[in-house]
């Protein structure tokens, strides 16, 4: 039951990886994606927490504090992760330009279709 | 069961009933809906696992910035999906496999929230006893994320700034030269309760972001908090008041020089303390003493940040804008 | 011992109203009554929680920044509910009127 946190991150980056690998549409994918790494998040997050700890800000009043070299890393990757997913976006904009649609089916047929 | 365990649960179900919600939603506008609340939900987490620097950000970010920015693509792109045609089945039983492979891997894991788990045992009891006195800040997050590690937030700042460059360059630079009023990123203008509130609201979200910027010694905060609040006041104006109107307020060519400015103050304060006779990013070069040198350059370096975030959101958000513009502002 | 007193009587009403504006938005039939559901969550509900809290913090910087974040909140969120309801209205949903059944009153 001490383990409940980390099945439930299993359970949603499963969910994420899903909507990734089985729905056709490009934006919707880029939602998966960003449900997956949000998942990843919580993960590490969790592994950091020290029962009965607080917030790592020194403080006279308390003396145990959560670990927060996690908190360093996912910062780092909550930004990074919005650059990406900025990026993804740009390129489905222009994806939609190019071929006329976002689904990945029809774009995989137009790309058969001129070789 | 302690209370802050069962809040721990119930947030964990929220998150999976909300995630399940958007694989199973056909409507492209309601899963982005539903992806922001998402966001909100693990930020919310995030403080009851005391983390509220990250918390912060995931809520800033997360559920602000991302939001508007698949709004604006959805605006382009459509807002209903196909029915797929992938074999739902075989991606059950991938999903369901590599799901119990990991959870058989969880098995090993420590306990959560045990103090003595090896995460806990190298390196934090470090930082935590010393920090204060090497640095002298309260906030431990700040200290090691512009200190002792401030060659990993440089290199964010420049992937951030990369980001910034590729969706130009994808999306051209707009000819920001047209007098028509926009009317599709609408001037609401003649919608006056928005005008008004909005009016009376950006001022003190740009005062908080400042606030943001410069406590984040002290509390939870810091540059990339604060540039994306910045960022986020520009926005509304730009959405209440026009994209025009927002383009002769904030010049975009400034912008696009103010994103590189960051990364180049950023660096600049590695090689002051090159040229001083030290390593790159040791700030006790910086003063008379080392401990005023962190302080100087971590207020320095977290400008940079800021500095270069703000002008990079700015940016992308006018780059998406302007696109949706000569997409259905054409024909008005 | 009095100020614990309404400050749990502030925070239980307070989160009673919330549960009653989720309840509402599932209820009722149509969008612009669940809106107003949802709009008392977001004031009378976010207020008495706020409300509850001041009460029950200890120093003057709390106090101020929870007030803060109540303006904040009574400003915002009254606006984005306009702003949807005018959203509505331009596209050409319209209010819900109950069927009529007086008329075999006249």
């Amino acid at each position: 039951m001490s383990q409940y946190n980390y099945w439930v991150v299993i359970i949603l980056m499963m969910i994420g990886f899903y909507i990734v690998i089985s729905h056709g549409n490009l934006v919707k994918k880029l939602i998966g994606l960003s449900i997956f790494q949000t998942s990843v998040f919580i993960l590490y997050i969790s592994m950091g927490k020290v029962t009965g700890g607080t917030a790592p800000i020194l403080d006279p009043d308390y003396t145990v504090f959560s670990n927060p070299l996690p908190h360093v890393l996912i910062l780092t990757a909550i930004v990074v992760g919005i650059a990406t997913t900025a990026v993804g976006l740009a390129l489905v904009v222009r994806i939609k330009e190019a071929y006329g649609t976002i689904e990945e089916s029809e774009i995989q047929q137009k790309d058969d279709e001129e070789c | 069961m302690t209370i802050e365990f069962l809040i721990d649960i119930i947030i964990l179900g929220f998150l999976v009933i909300t995630a399940v919600g958007i694989a199973v939603s056909k409507d492209l506008f309601a899963s982005v809906m539903l992806a922001g609340i998402y966001s909100l939900l693990s930020a919310v987490f995030f403080v009851v696992m005391d983390a509220v620097d990250v918390a912060f950000t995931e809520a800033s970010v997360g559920a602000g910035i991302s939001t508007i920015l698949m709004l604006s693509t959805l605006t382009l792109t459509g807002q209903f999906e196909d029915p797929s045609r992938h074999n739902k089945i075989l991606g059950f039983v991938v999903v369901f496999i590599t799901g119990s492979l990991l959870i058989f891997g969880t098995t090993d894991m420590p306990i959560f929230g045990d103090a003595f788990a090896p995460v806990q045992l190298h390196l934090a009891p470090h930082f935590i006893e010393n920090s204060y006195a090497e640095i002298g800040l309260p906030n431990i997050v700040t200290s090691v994320l512009a200190s002792y590690r401030g060659y990993d937030t440089f290199g964010e700042t420049v992937v951030i700034f990369t980001a910034g460059i590729g969706v130009l360059s994808l999306l051209g630079f707009s000819s920001g030269s047209s007098t028509r009023l926009s009317s599709v990123i609408a001037p609401m203008s003649q919608h006056k309760i928005l005008r008004v509130v909005s009016k009376i609201l950006i001022p003190p979200i740009l005062i908080f972001a400042l606030y943001v910027q410069f406590h984040g010694d002290y509390g939870p905060g810091g540059g990339f908090q604060a540039g994306v609040i910045f960022a986020a006041a520009i926005i509304l104006y730009a959405m209440v008041f026009g994209l025009d109107t927002a383009r002769r307020v904030i010049n975009q060519s400034v912008v696009q020089v103010l994103s590189a400015l960051g990364v180049l103050l950023y660096g600049s304060v590695g090689l002051i303390s090159f040229l001083n006779g030290k390593n790159f990013l040791d700030y006790s070069a910086l003063a008379h003493d080392p401990l005023h040198g962190q302080h100087y350059g971590i207020l320095l370096v977290e400008l940079g940040v800021g500095i270069t975030v703000t002008a990079v959101m700015v940016s992308v958000f006018f780059t998406f804008a302007s696109r949706v513009d000569k997409e259905h502002g054409g024909n008005a | 011992m009095i100020i614990d007193i309404i400050s749990w009587f502030c925070l239980l009403v307070g989160g009673f109203l919330c549960i009653s504006g989720a309840v509402g938005i599932f209820r009722f039939p149509d969008f612009f009554t669940r809106m107003h559901a949802a709009s008392v969550t977001d004031s009378l509900g976010s207020g008495l929680i706020i409300l509850g809290l001041v009460l029950q913090s200890s120093e003057w910087i709390v106090v101020s920044k929870l007030i803060f974040i109540l303006l904040f909140i009574f400003l915002t969120s009254p606006t984005s509910s306009h702003a949807l309801a005018k959203a509505a209205l331009h596209s050409g949903l319209r209010p819900w009127t109950k069927p009529s059944a007086s008329r075999d009153d006249k």
